[in-house]
C-alpha cells in the first residue's frame, strides 16, 4: 500500500522535478544570453570609447625641460652656465624605517631640523615612490662621503639638477642679470606649453632680454604609466631643443678693471667700441651676488639688497639718469658752430659769472675769478661755464634740443637689454606738455652747462661720445654679438651731418687738449700713457646752492656731493673705445672719474689681444 | 529516473561501462574535464593579472590541488550518507556562525573568519553546502509539492544562515546561500502562486531591507546605480572594470597585454575582478568561450540532477547546479556593471582558497550522486 503510494507519488514528483529543472535551464539560458548581450554592448558598441579611456589611463605625457643656453664674453669666457646641483633624495617606498635612515644619514652629512620638517611635508604631498629631496646643494665633500656609504642606504641617492651659475656674480650682476623662479605674473605671459618643465626664467639683463633664445624648446616623453603614476616604459621621445648660447661683446677683463677702478664709489662705467657699437664694459657699482637669485634668495638677503642705501639692485648704466654737467659742452659747442651763433676764433669775456640782460641774478662759473677772454677751444679745455651760458642764451633751448637729439640724448639708444631709460632732453614743448609751464630764459642757461632738466644715462653718454669720436656716424650699442653661431645684425644710427666738417676736428682737438693740453681739466691722466686720449670732464650738481653761498666740498654730506663725470675716447687720432664714467658723489670729474677711464683704456688698448 | 533520458544512447553507453575504472573511482569524466579546463584558464589569467608573481601562482595551484583532491574524496561518499550528515552539518555550521559572531577574526572590515589554531576557516563556506543539503533533507521526507507548514519551516532554515552571514557582513555569500535554499524549494515544486506572492512581497519589503543594510552596502548599490558620481571612490572599480572589458573589443589585446590590469588601474584584478582582465586580453570571443564552459558545466550538472535516483539527491544536485551558475552570473554581472558590487569571486578562476574548495566539494557531491546510482534492471 505504502509502496504503491510511494511509487505513484515518486512518479509525480519526477515529472514535477523535470518541469522545474527545465524552467531552471531556461532561466539559466536567459541569464547566459543577458551576459553575452552585455559583453557585446561593452566590447563592440562602446568599444571605441573604452579603448580611448584605456589609452588615456595608460599613456602619460611628461615634459623634459630644455637646457638653458650659456652666455660667453667676447673672448669665449663663460659668464653664465648650468652647474649640476647635488641633492640628497629619498624614495620612501624603498625605505623601511625612514626615521632611523634620516638619523643615520645625519651622522654623515649635516641635516638640519628644518630640512627634516620640509622633507616630511614634501613626502606627504608626493607619490610614495617619488624621490623626495632631504638636503639640497651638497658640496663635493658631502657627495663623496655619501657615495662611499651609499650601499648602506637603499632608497637614498644623490640627484643632480642643473642650476644656473654665474662665475662672475658681482661683475655681471646687472648686464648678464639673473634667472629666478617663475612668478605668478610671468606665468600669465609665458607659453605654458614650452615652460611646462621649466622652473626658472630670466629676470633681468641679458637673461631676461634674450629669454626666448636662451630658454630653448621643451621636449616630450610619452610613457606607459601605472595607476600610481610610476612609468613602466618609454613609448615616444621628442628630445628638447637646448637654448641658444649667447656671445656678448662684453670683455670680462675690461669689466673687472672698470669695476675695480670705481673703488669704494658707487657709479657706472660704459665702454663702447666706437667702430662697431660693441659694448665692452657695462658696469654698475655696487653689484650683487647674482647666484643668490639663481639658487632662490631668502627673504632676509633680499630685503638687505632692497633697502641698502647704495641700491645694488639698480642698474645705473641702463637706468640711472644723471645731469650730464659739463660733459654736454662738446655737443653744445658743436651746436653753436653749426648754427653759426659762434665762430671758432671768437672770444668771450668770462668774469666768473653771467647775467641775463636786465636781471640781477648771477649765474656763476665754477672758477671764482673767471677765465678771462675765452675761445670755444679754451672753454672746452678749461670747462668755462660763462662761455656756455652765453652760447645757450644765443642758441635758445629748442635749437639745443634739436641738435642734441641727433646724438641720442633724450632717447633710448636701442641697446639689446630691456628696461633702458631715455633720459631727458628739455625743450619748450616738453615743458609745456609735462609741467604746463612756460620756458624761462634762466633755464636755458643752466641747460647750457648740462644742469637743470637735463638727464642722461651713462649708456647715452658713452654712445654720444662714440658718435662724436666717429665724427657723426656710429652703430647702435649692442651687447650680444652672436646667437649660437649666427652673427647678430647691428643697426647704424642716422649719421649726424654738420654744415662744415671742420667743426668736428675743432671740437675733437679741444677734447684732445682736455687731456693733453697744459690747462686741461683731465691733464693728469695722460701721464705715462703711450697712446693719446681725448675727453671731457663734468661735475654734476646734486643740489642747488643759494646765490650768496659757496659750495664747500668738505662741508657737504656724502650723498649731496657732486657727481663726477668723464667722457673720453682713445686713441685720439684713430678712436677705438668711447667711455662714459659717472661716479656718484665723487666730486670732480677730472680727479675722480677721469683716472677710471684711463685704467680702462690701458687695459683695452695695451692689454687686450 | 526519467524516461526521456533513460533511452538516450549516451546513457546506455554509460551503463555498459558501469564497471569501468572511472565509475569505480566515482569520477564523472565530463565534469572533471570541464572543471580542469576552467581551472587551467584561471591559472593562465592569474599569470597575467598577478604581475608574474610566482608565489601567487604557486599558492593558487596548491589550493586547486587540495580542492580537486577534496572533490574526489567527497565523490566517494554515497548520497545516503550525505543525507544522513545533512542536519548535523547544518547545525554545526549554525553554531560556527554564531562563533564567528562572537570570536571571529576581522578581515577587510568584515567578521568572517574563525581561527581554529591550525587554519582559518569561514563557516559561511560550510553553509553554502549545508543549507541546500538541509532543505533537501527536510523536503525529501515530505510529500511534494510541500505544503504551507513545510514551506514556512524550510524558509526558517534558509533565513537563519542568510541573516547571520549578511550580518558579518557578507552580502554576496548571503545571497548565494539564500538562492541555493530557495532553488531547492523551487525544484521541490512550490506552487507558482506562492512564488509570485513572495516576489510581490519582496518588492514591497525592499525599502525595509534597505534600512537594515550597512552603509557600505548601501553605497555599493548607489554606486551601481550611478558609478560616474564617485569616479575615484567606490565607482572607480566599476568604471575601470568597464574600461578594461570595453577596450578588449572583439579579439582582445592578447594574453599578458591587458594594460588596465598590468598597469594596476583595475583593482582586485586577481580576485573579484579577474573576469575584466580576461575580457580585456581575450575579447568578446574569449568571453563567449569562457561563459560557454560555465554553461556546459551547468548543463552537465542539471543532467546529473535529473538522472538522480532519490529526491534528496535530485533536489541537492539541482540546487548546486543553479548556485554554481548564479555564482558566475553575479560575478560577471557585477564586473560588467549590470549588478552591484557584492564581492563574489569568479568560480574556479578568481584567486582565493576557501570558496574554491567549497565549490569543488559541491561537484564532488554531484559526482557522488551520479556514480553511486543503483542500476535498475530493465
Amino acid at each position: 500500500m505504502k509502496t504503491s503510494f510511494d511509487l505513484k507519488s515518486s512518479l509525480r514528483e519526477n515529472r514535477l522535478f523535470l518541469s522545474r529543472a527545465s524552467i531552471l535551464v531556461i532561466f539559466v539560458l536567459i541569464l547566459f544570453f543577458a551576459l553575452i548581450a552585455r559583453l557585446t554592448y561593452l566590447q563592440i558598441q562602446t568599444h571605441d570609447k573604452y579603448a580611448d579611456l584605456a589609452q588615456t589611463n595608460r599613456v602619460k605625457l611628461s615634459v623634459i625641460a630644455p637646457v638653458r643656453g650659456l652666455i660667453f664674453d667676447t673672448h669665449g669666457r663663460v659668464l653664465a652656465e648650468n652647474n649640476p646641483s647635488y641633492s640628497l633624495e629619498l624614495v620612501p617606498e624603498q625605505i623601511k624605517d625612514i626615521h632611523s635612515t634620516i638619523s643615520k644619514l645625519s651622522a654623515l652629512i649635516a641635516i638640519s631640523e628644518s630640512e627634516i620638517k620640509l622633507f616630511e611635508k614634501r613626502r606627504k604631498q608626493q607619490k610614495y615612490f617619488a624621490s623626495v629631496p632631504l638636503r639640497n646643494r651638497l658640496n663635493d665633500t658631502e657627495v663623496a662621503i655619501f657615495s662611499a656609504h651609499r650601499h648602506l642606504f637603499p632608497g637614498v641617492d644623490i640627484q643632480a639638477r642643473p642650476l644656473r651659475h654665474y662665475p662672475f656674480p658681482e661683475l655681471t650682476s646687472h648686464v648678464v642679470g639673473y634667472v629666478g623662479a617663475i612668478n605668478e605674473k610671468e606665468l600669465k605671459i609665458i607659453d605654458p606649453v614650452n615652460y611646462r618643465g621649466s622652473r626658472f626664467i630670466g629676470k633681468t639683463g641679458i637673461e631676461r632680454t634674450y629669454e626666448n633664445e636662451l630658454h630653448g624648446h621643451v621636449g616630450y616623453q610619452q610613457t606607459e604609466n601605472t595607476a600610481q603614476g610610476r612609468s613602466i616604459k618609454v613609448l615616444t621621445h621628442t628630445a628638447p631643443l637646448s637654448g641658444s648660447n649667447l656671445t656678448l661683446n662684453l670683455d670680462i677683463d675690461l669689466q673687472k678693471v672698470a669695476y675695480e677702478a670705481l673703488g669704494q664709489f658707487t657709479g657706472s662705467v660704459v665702454a663702447i667700441d666706437t667702430r662697431t657699437g660693441a659694448i665692452r664694459a657695462f658696469v654698475s657699482k655696487p653689484g650683487f651676488n647674482a647666484n643668490l637669485f639663481a639658487k632662490g634668495i631668502d627673504q632676509t638677503s633680499y630685503n638687505a639688497l632692497q633697502t641698502s642705501s647704495k641700491r645694488p639692485l639698480f642698474n645705473r648704466s641702463l637706468r640711472g639718469q644723471y645731469p650730464p654737467g659739463s660733459t654736454l659742452k662738446p655737443f653744445l659747442g658743436l651746436a653753436g658752430l653749426d648754427y653759426n651763433t659762434i665762430s671758432p676764433k671768437q672770444k668771450i669775456m668770462c668774469p666768473g659769472f653771467y647775467q641775463l640782460p636786465k636781471q640781477s641774478h648771477k649765474y656763476r662759473d665754477w672758477k671764482r675769478g673767471g677765465h678771462g677772454m675765452t675761445t670755444l677751444h679754451d672753454s672746452i679745455v678749461e670747462s668755462c661755464d660763462v662761455y656756455f651760458y652765453k652760447l645757450a642764451h644765443d642758441l635758445k633751448i629748442d635749437r639745443m634740443h634739436d641738435f642734441l637729439s641727433h646724438f641720442g640724448f633724450g632717447q633710448k639708444t636701442g641697446i639689446d637689454i630691456l628696461g633702458e631709460k631715455s633720459g631727458l632732453l628739455p625743450s619748450r614743448a616738453w615743458k609745456k606738455r609735462n609741467r604746463k609751464q612756460a620756458w624761462y630764459p634762466g633755464e636755458t642757461l643752466i641747460a647750457g652747462i648740462g644742469q637743470g632738466f637735463n638727464l642722461t644715462t651713462p649708456l647715452q653718454l658713452a654712445h654720444a661720445t662714440a658718435i662724436l669720436a666717429n665724427k657723426g656716424s656710429a652703430q647702435s650699442p649692442s651687447l650680444v654679438v652672436k646667437i649660437n653661431d649666427t652673427k647678430r645684425q647691428t643697426k647704424p644710427i642716422t649719421p649726424v651731418k654738420l654744415n662744415n666738417n671742420e667743426h668736428w676736428d675743432l671740437m675733437l682737438s679741444a677734447m684732445y687738449d682736455v687731456v693733453n693740453g697744459a690747462r686741461g681739466t683731465a691733464r693728469k691722466i695722460r701721464i705715462g700713457a703711450p697712446y693719446k686720449m681725448a675727453g671731457k670732464t663734468g661735475t654734476a650738481q646734486v643740489f642747488s646752492i643759494k646765490q650768496d653761498e659757496e659750495y664747500e666740498e668738505d662741508k657737504v654730506v656724502e650723498h649731496l656731493k657732486d657727481h663726477a663725470l668723464f667722457i673720453a675716447f682713445a686713441p685720439a687720432k684713430n678712436p677705438q673705445l668711447a667711455i662714459a664714467v659717472i661716479v656718484e658723489n665723487g666730486g670732480h670729474g677730472g680727479s675722480v672719474a677721469a683716472p677710471i677711464a684711463r685704467a680702462i683704456f690701458d687695459e683695452y688698448i695695451l692689454m687686450s689681444p | 529516473m526519467s524516461w526521456s533520458f533513460q533511452n538516450s544512447p549516451q546513457i546506455s553507453h554509460y551503463h555498459q561501462r558501469k564497471g569501468s575504472l572511472l565509475q569505480r573511482l566515482h569520477i564523472d569524466l565530463t565534469l572533471l574535464i570541464l572543471l580542469a579546463s576552467l581551472s587551467s584558464i584561471g591559472i593562465l589569467i592569474l599569470m597575467s593579472s598577478g604581475q608574474d608573481d610566482f608565489g601567487l601562482l604557486q599558492r593558487q595551484a596548491t589550493r586547486l590541488a587540495v580542492a580537486f583532491f577534496a572533490m574526489l574524496v567527497v565523490a566517494q561518499i554515497p548520497p545516503h550518507l550525505l543525507k544522513m550528515f545533512a542536519p548535523w552539518l547544518f547545525l554545526l555550521g549554525g553554531f560556527l556562525l554564531l562563533g564567528v559572531l562572537f570570536f571571529g577574526d576581522m578581515g577587510k572590515g568584515a567578521q568572517r573568519w574563525l581561527n581554529l589554531g591550525l587554519f582559518r576557516f569561514q563557516p559561511s563556506e560550510l553553509l553554502k553546502l549545508a543549507t541546500p543539503m538541509m532543505v533537501a533533507w527536510y523536503l525529501a521526507e515530505r510529500r511534494l509539492p510541500p505544503n504551507g507548514k513545510h514551506i514556512t519551516l524550510v524558509t526558517i532554515f534558509i533565513t537563519i544562515p542568510t541573516v547571520l552571514i549578511a550580518k558579518q557582513p557578507d552580502l554576496g555569500t548571503a545571497i548565494l546561500i539564500a538562492s541555493s535554499g530557495l532553488a531547492v524549494l523551487f525544484l521541490a515544486g512550490v506552487s507558482w502562486r506562492i512564488i509570485m506572492g513572495v516576489i510581490a512581497a519582496g518588492t514591497a519589503l525592499a525599502p525595509i531591507l534597505w534600512s537594515f543594510m550597512k552603509d557600505y552596502q548601501k553605497q555599493r548599490v548607489l554606486t551601481f546605480l550611478n558609478p560616474e558620481e564617485d569616479p575615484l571612490g567606490t565607482g572607480y572599480h566599476i568604471i575601470q572594470s568597464k574600461i578594461a572589458i570595453g577596450s578588449g573589443g572583439i579579439y582582445g589585446k592578447g594574453w599578458m597585454n591587458g594594460s588596465q590590469a598590468r598597469l594596476e588601474f583595475l583593482p582586485e584584478s586577481s580576485t573579484d575582478f579577474i573576469f575584466a582582465v580576461f575580457s580585456e586580453e581575450f575579447g568578446l570571443i574569449g568571453c563567449v568561450g569562457l561563459l560557454t564552459i560555465y554553461l556546459l558545466i551547468f548543463v552537465r550538472s542539471i543532467y546529473i540532477s535529473i538522472q538522480a535516483q532519490d529526491t534528496f539527491s535530485r533536489l541537492l544536485a539541482g540546487s548546486l547546479s543553479l548556485t554554481f551558475f548564479i555564482y558566475l552570473f553575479v560575478n560577471v554581472g557585477m564586473v560588467t556593471g549590470i549588478l552591484p558590487v557584492v564581492g563574489v569571486p569568479l568560480p574556479l578562476v578568481s584567486y582565493g582558497g576557501t570558496s574554491m574548495v567549497t565549490l569543488l566539494i559541491g561537484f564532488g557531491i554531484l559526482m557522488s550522486i551520479h556514480t553511486h546510482r543503483k542500476l535498475l534492471s530493465s
